[in-house]
C-alpha cells in the first residue's frame, strides 16, 4: 500500500538512513525493530511528513508522493502517534483531537459536531471524558488521545512509535484490541517497539533495521525471538570487547527503597535498592520508560524521591544536589547539549566551572592554577581540542562528553553517575568514552551509567542492574548478563502501575 | 480517584475563590471606594470611569491574544502614541501629494481607517520579527516601542498637535466625536469596547483561530505537528494587538482634541497588568478576554477611586504595583494547587 524506496537521510555529515526499502502491507501490523539509533524513528518521520528524505521516494498506492508536512501526510491518510506525547495540556480532549482540523459552521467552531465525533472515536478506544483537560489525564489516557487524533482523520496508514512504553497492561490490551479492529478495517499499522513479546504477538510482518540499513524483512510466521536478536545485533553480538577484570572495593553508594511517584499514580522508580562499589562499573539497563534516568536523578538529588541514599557511610537523603556534589557524588546528564554544556564558555571554562572555588587566590580566580588543572584534565582524558580556549561547539560529541565528565572529575569525586553517556557520540568515539569510564573505575571510582543499549551494558559494565517499569528485575554480574537474561529481565514486565494507588 | 473525591471539598473552595479572584478583587475595590469616596457610587462617575477603563481594556484585549500564545507586546503604548500623532498630522496638515503639489485632507472616517491600518502594519512588523525571525517577543516589541515613540516625536519635533476639530471648508470635521459623543446615553468608546470584547471573546472561544491561539500557548510543537500554521497565527495576534493600540491612540487624541507625542507611555504596563489580573498565565495557554476586561476594570477603578480619595499620584503607583504582584502570587498559588491536585 505504502512503499518506501531507497530512502536515504543524512543530518549534517551523519547518515541516519542508507537506502532503506520498506513495504507497508494493508490490513496488517508491520513491525519495525532495531536498536536505538538504528534509524526507525527517522524512517517514520519521513513516512509521516515530519522530515524530508535526502534521497529515495515514497509510493502510495503505486503513485509517487511527497509529504511536505504532517498535514499533507495526514490528508493522504498517513497518521502518526509519536513516541513522545504531543498534546496541549491546557486544551480538552476534544479540542486536542481536532486541533488543526476543527469542523466549522459559518466560520465558527462546530462544538456539537466535534464533540459527537470525539465521543464516537473515543468509544472505540477507552472511557475518556471528551471534556476533560488533557493535562489532567494519566499518561496512558493521553496516549489514547493521540491515537484518537490519528483515527478521526480516517488514517489508512497508522504509525505507532513505541505506543506501549507508558501504558498499563490493561491499556495495552485495549490498544491491541483497537489495532485488531483497524486491521480488519484494512488499515496498515506500522508498529515500533522494543518489547519483543509484544511484537511476536501482534506482528504480521517484521522488518529489522541496523545502523540505518535494512537488514531483513520477513512475515512474522517465519520469525523467532532469537532470529530478531541476531538480526538486530548482527556481528556485534558475537564480539564482546572486555577489559581485564578487577576486584570491586567497598560499597560507597547505597540506595534503599528509592521510590519516585509518577504524576497520575504509580511509580517511576518503584522501591529500588542497590549498592554501588568503588572500582566497579555498574550499568543500569532498561527500556524506554523503565525508570533508569529517574533512578540516577533520584540518587544525585535532581529529583525528590523517597527512600535513603547513603554516600560513603553518610545519609545524604535530605541533601540537595549541590550538597551531594560537595560530598563527591557527581552526575553527568543525558542531554549534554541542554543540561551539560555551557555553549558560551570555552572548553577550559566548561571544565573548570565546578571547581572554581579551588582556584581562588586573593578573592579572584587564580588563572595560572586553573589553566594548569584544566590542561592536566584535558591530557588525562585525551580531549581532542585546539586548546583550552577553543569553543565548546567545535568539539565532536565524544570530546564534549569527555569535557562534561572532566568537569565532574576535577572536583575529585567518589561516585560518577552517567546517564546514557554514549548518546549523540558517534560509534567510533564511543569506545573512547567507555575506556575513560573503565579507567576511572580502575582509579577507584564507583562508576554508574544508565543505558538502553544491551551491548553497551555488556561491553562496559562489571555488573548490570536491570529495570523494568521502575522495578529492579535483575542484578547480574557480567558473567551472568547474557543477552537472553537481559532481554528477559527488561521484559519481565510487571507492567507500569499507572492505575495503582500511591502508597503514600 | 476515590481519594481525590473525598479530599477535594476543601481545596476546591479555595480553588474556586482563586479562580474568581479578579471578580472578587473588583467587588472589593468597588465596595471600598463606595464607602471611602463620596460620589463614587454615581451613574455619572461610572460612565467617566468606563471611558477610562475602555482605554486599558481595548489594549488588554489585544494583549490577551498575544499573551495566550506565550508572547508579550510592549509596543502598544508607543503605537497608540504614534497613531494619535498620525491622526493629528492628517487632520491639521493633510497629505501632500508631491508630484501634483496638492495637499489633500482626508475625511475623518478615512483618517481613522488609515491609522488603524498603520497600527496593523506596526503589529505585522512585531509578528514577523517574532514568528519568522524568532526574536524573543520581549526584545522585538521593545525595539518597536522605541521606533514608534521616536517616529511619533519626529512627526512634530516633539510638539503637540492642538485643536483637532477640523475645518468645514476642508470637510474633515468631527474627529472629537469619537471620544466625546454618546449614543443612547452611552459614550461611543464604551460601545466600541463592548463590541470589541464580544467579537474577541467569540473568536477566542468559538473559532478555530481562537483555539489555535490557546494551543500554541499550551504546546507549540504539538500545535505545529497537528498542522496548525503556527507562524501565521503568531503574526495575526500581533496585528490584532497593533490595531487595538491604534484605536486607543485615536480615542485618546479624540478625547483630548489634541495629539501629544508622549501620549500612551506606560499604557502597555497597565494592559499587561490587566491581562494578568484577569487570570492569564504569562507563559501562555491560559486566560480569557472576559478576564482581561475584569482586570482592566480593577485597574481603572483603582486609579479613579484613589484620585477621588485624594491619594497622591506617587502612592497610586505604589499601590498599583503591589496589586499586580499580589495577582501574580495568587496565580502561582493557583498553578501549584491544580498541579498538586493532579499528582
Amino acid at each position: 500500500m505504502l512503499r518506501a524506496e531507497k530512502i536515504g537521510k543524512t543530518y549534517g555529515g551523519v547518515t541516519a538512513l542508507d537506502g532503506v526499502d520498506f513495504d507497508v502491507h494493508a490490513g496488517a501490523v508491520n513491525v519495525l525493530i532495531g536498536e536505538n539509533g538504528a534509524g526507525k524513528s527517522t524512517l517514520m518521520k519521513i513516512l509521516a511528513g515530519v522530515e524530508q528524505p535526502t534521497s529515495g521516494r515514497l509510493l502510495l498506492d503505486g503513485e509517487p508522493v511527497r509529504f511536505a508536512s504532517v498535514r499533507e501526510a495526514a490528508k493522504a491518510g498517513v497518521g502518526i502517534v509519536f513516541q513522545e506525547l504531543n498534546l496541549c495540556p491546557n486544551l480538552t480532549v476534544t479540542q486536542n483531537i481536532f486541533l488543526g482540523r476543527e469542523p466549522t459552521r459559518l466560520g465558527a467552531t462546530d462544538h456539537a459536531a466535534e464533540k459527537a465525533r470525539a465521543r464516537a472515536v473515543l468509544a472505540r478506544l477507552a472511557h475518556i471524558d471528551p471534556d476533560a483537560p488533557v493535562g489532567d489525564l494519566r499518561v496512558g489516557e493521553q496516549q489514547i488521545v493521540e491515537i484518537a487524533k490519528a483515527l478521526v482523520e480516517d488514517a489508512r496508514v497508522l504509525i505507532l512509535d513505541e505506543p506501549t512504553s507508558a501504558l498499563s497492561a490493561a491499556e495495552v490490551e485495549v490498544l491491541f484490541g483497537v489495532i485488531g479492529e483497524l486491521k480488519r478495517a484494512g488499515v496498515a499499522v506500522i508498529y515500533i517497539s522494543h518489547r519483543l513479546e509484544e511484537l511476536m504477538r501482534i506482528g504480521d510482518y517484521v522488518t529489522v533495521l541496523r545502523d540505518g540499513r535494512l537488514i531483513a524483512s520477513e512475515p512474522a510466521s517465519k520469525v523467532s525471538v532469537a532470529w530478531i536478536i541476531d538480526k538486530m545485533l548482527g556481528d556485534k553480538a558475537r564480539q564482546r570487547p572486555r577489559g581485564g577484570t578487577r576486584k570491586a572495593g567497598e560499597v560507597v553508594l547505597s540506595a534503599r527503597d528509592i521510590a519516585l511517584p509518577r504524576r497520575g499514580g504509580g511509580f517511576l522508580v518503584d522501591h529500588v535498592s542497590a549498592d554501588f562499589r568503588a572500582g566497579e562499573v555498574t550499568a543500569v539497563y532498561g527500556l524506554l520508560g523503565s525508570g533508569r534516568t529517574e533512578l540516577l536523578e533520584s540518587l544525585c538529588g535532581a529529583r525528590n524521591a523517597g527512600g535513603t541514599v547513603i554516600l560513603n557511610g553518610e545519609d545524604v537523603s535530605t541533601l540537595s544536589l549541590a550538597e551531594r556534589c560537595r560530598k563527591r557524588l557527581r552526575f553527568v546528564p543525558e542531554d549534554r547539549q541542554r543540561d551539560g554544556l555551557f555553549h558560551n564558555l570555552s572548553v577550559g571554562g566548561n571544565l573548570g566551572l565546578s571547581s572554581l572555588l579551588a582556584f581562588l587566590s586573593g578573592g579572584r580566580i587564580g588563572e595560572g592554577a586553573e589553566r594548569g588543572a584544566i590542561a592536566d584534565m584535558m591530557a588525562r582524558l585525551g580531549v581532542k581540542a585546539a586548546g583550552a580556549e577553543a569553543a565548546i561547539g567545535s568539539l565532536s560529541g565524544g570530546n564534549q562528553q569527555k569535557v562534561v565528565i572532566g568537569r565532574g572529575l576535577m572536583t575529585g569525586p567518589l561516585v560518577m553517575l552517567l546517564d546514557e553517556p554514549s548518546r549523540g557520540v558517534d560509534i567510533g568515539a564511543r569506545g573512547e568514552v567507555f575506556d575513560t569510564m573503565r579507567a576511572l573505575a580502575d582509579q577507584g571510582l564507583a562508576v554508574v551509567f544508565a543505558t538502553s543499549d544491551l551491548l553497551e551494558a555488556q561491553a562496559v559494565a562489571d555488573r548490570v542492574l536491570v529495570l523494568a517499569a521502575g522495578r529492579l528485575t535483575a542484578d547480574l554480574t557480567i558473567e551472568e548478563a547474557s543477552e537472553a537474561a537481559l532481554v528477559a529481565a527488561s521484559n519481565a514486565v510487571p507492567p507500569p502501575f499507572l492505575f495503582r494507588e500511591t502508597a503514600a | 480517584m476515590a481519594t481525590e473525591a473525598t479530599s477535594s471539598t476543601g481545596p476546591s473552595i479555595v480553588a474556586l475563590l482563586l479562580k474568581l479572584r479578579a471578580l472578587i478583587a473588583l467587588a472589593v475595590v468597588v465596595a471600598f471606594f463606595s464607602v471611602m469616596a463620596p460620589n463614587f457610587l454615581s451613574a455619572s462617575n461610572f460612565l467617566i470611569m468606563f471611558k477610562h477603563v475602555a482605554i486599558t481594556a481595548i489594549l488588554a484585549i489585544g494583549m490577551t491574544y498575544v499573551i495566550l500564545t506565550g508572547g508579550i507586546d510592549l509596543s502598544v503604548g508607543s503605537i497608540a502614541g504614534l497613531a494619535g500623532m498620525v491622526a493629528g498630522a492628517l487632520i491639521l496638515n493633510g497629505v501632500t501629494l508631491q508630484p501634483l503639489g496638492v495637499v489633500v485632507y482626508p475625511s475623518v472616517p478615512v483618517v481613522i481607517a488609515l491609522v488603524l491600518v498603520l497600527g496593523g502594519i506596526a503589529g505585522l512588523f512585531n509578528g514577523v520579527l517574532v514568528a519568522r525571525f524568532r526574536i524573543a517577543p520581549f526584545i522585538a516589541t521593545l525595539g518597536v516601542l522605541y521606533v514608534a515613540r521616536g517616529a511619533a516625536m519626529l512627526l512634530s519635533n516633539g510638539a503637540t498637535f492642538p485643536n483637532l476639530v477640523g475645518r468645514p471648508d476642508l470637510g474633515n470635521e468631527g474627529f472629537p466625536l469619537l471620544g466625546s459623543a454618546s449614543v443612547l446615553g452611552l459614550p461611543v468608546t464604551v460601545i466600541l469596547l463592548a463590541l470589541i470584547a464580544l467579537v474577541a471573546a467569540f473568536v477566542a472561544k468559538d473559532t478555530p483561530f481562537g483555539r489555535w491561539v490557546y494551543a500554541i500557548g499550551g504546546n507549540e510543537r504539538a500545535a505545529m505537528l497537528s498542522g496548525v500554521g503556527v507562524e501565521r497565527v503568531k503574526v495575526a495576534v500581533y496585528v490584532i494587538s497593533g490595531v487595538c493600540a491604534a484605536l486607543v491612540g485615536l480615542i485618546v487624541s479624540s478625547e483630548l482634541v489634541a495629539a501629544h507625542p508622549a501620549s500612551g507611555e506606560t499604557f502597555e504596563l497597565s494592559a499587561i497588568a490587566a491581562v494578568v489580573l484577569g487570570g492569564a498565565s504569562l507563559s501562555g495557554g491560559r486566560g480569557t478576554v472576559g478576564g482581561a476586561l475584569i482586570g482592566a476594570c480593577v485597574i481603572g477603578v483603582l486609579g479613579d477611586g484613589l484620585v477621588m480619595m485624594g491619594v497622591s499620584e506617587f502612592w497610586q503607583m505604589v499601590i498599583k504595583g503591589l496589586v499586580i504582584i499580589a495577582a501574580v502570587v495568587l496565580d502561582q498559588l493557583q498553578g501549584r494547587l491544580t498541579a498538586s491536585g493532579r499528582a
